[in-house]
């Protein structure tokens, strides 16, 4: 078994309204910050231990499919570091 | 006989469902989630609230309780199932219903008075009701905007699973009378089955004259059996 951080980020699919996301980008600009476009995506750090990196992904892939993400508005992504 | 109002840590509308319940003469009983279903549940109410603070997203952490589970198996039997507010975000996060609900467009909670027509009759909530019909009855929720892919959305427009639309006084179902950016202002779906139904909007808070209008109590007395 070895130690790793599996990070999972669930952002809104393509097209899904961001209703937040609107609300800071319009605080931005009355900052007077120049943006085109601004995303929210919520980031998991995950430490677990697993036999290698592709299980310690696959772990944390089903933590996406069965609570971290909801399939009807969500995308995720999953990227597995080693931890000392 | 009993309908049970299932009560989570953070819900906040079961003992007026209680009480609406009990003031329409249907047996109920407030049932915490870790006790399961009584044997005798005839019917069964989610109520609103904020079960488990809304943490994750309404109603994630909810829909992956051991009572769930019940609450699906009892609707597959054909028992009556309700979920409002957060109990309709609990029963879509756990796809008792097809979709999701997702934060106002407006990005506040909104509470107030809506209108609603009924979309289909072919449901223990909705058969006292002609297709059509204008209802009032309040919101109070913060991620009421119904999101729902494309395809499963045509699936349900085929298969009458839309139960009330936000709309104006006249019936008009427009952008306007749509509180919260909901698609195509849909306010509540059925499930698989027509005994499983979800609603933002609380029809427990408009059961009494003297609070607002009793719009709610024909919705409530789907739980009758």
């Amino acid at each position: 078994m070895a130690a790793f951080t599996a990070i999972v980020t669930v952002r809104l699919k393509s097209g899904v309204l961001d209703p937040e996301a609107a609300t800071t980008q319009r605080a931005l600009e009355r900052l007077e910050f120049e943006l085109d476009d601004l995303r929210f995506a919520d980031r998991y750090e995950i430490d677990l231990d697993a036999a290698d990196a592709d299980a310690a992904a696959d772990r944390a892939e089903s933590m996406a499919e069965r609570l971290l993400a909801n399939p009807t508005i969500h995308d995720y992504d999953v990227e597995v570091e080693a931890r000392s | 006989m009993t309908v049970a109002v299932v009560r989570f840590g953070g819900s906040n509308c079961d003992r007026d469902a209680l009480r609406s319940l009990q003031d329409l003469g249907i047996d109920a009983e407030i049932v915490w989630y870790e006790d399961g279903l009584p044997a005798d549940t005839t019917g069964i109410v989610l109520p609103g609230g904020f079960s488990y603070g809304d943490y994750l997203r309404a109603g994630a952490m909810a829909a992956r309780t051991p009572i769930m589970q019940d609450v699906r198996e009892a609707a597959d039997d054909g028992t009556p199932v309700l979920g409002i507010c957060n109990g309709a975000q609990i029963c879509a996060e756990m796809g008792l219903v097809d979709g999701a609900f997702t934060v106002n467009e407006s990005a506040r909670f909104q509470c107030e008075p809506v209108h609603l027509r009924v979309e289909t009759t072919d449901s223990p909530f909705t058969s006292s009701f002609e297709v059509g019909d204008v209802i009032e009855l309040p919101i109070a929720h913060g991620e009421g905007r119904y999101e729902v892919q494309s395809g499963v959305y045509d699936d349900l427009i085929e298969e009458d699973k839309v139960l009330f639309r936000y709309c104006d006084a006249d019936g008009e179902v427009s952008d306007e009378a749509n509180p919260n950016g909901s698609k195509d202002n849909v306010a509540g779906v059925l499930g698989d089955c027509d005994n499983g139904a979800v609603l933002m909007p609380h029809p427990e808070r408009a059961t009494l004259p003297e609070l607002g209008g009793t719009d709610g109590r024909a919705i409530l007395e789907g739980l009758s059996g």
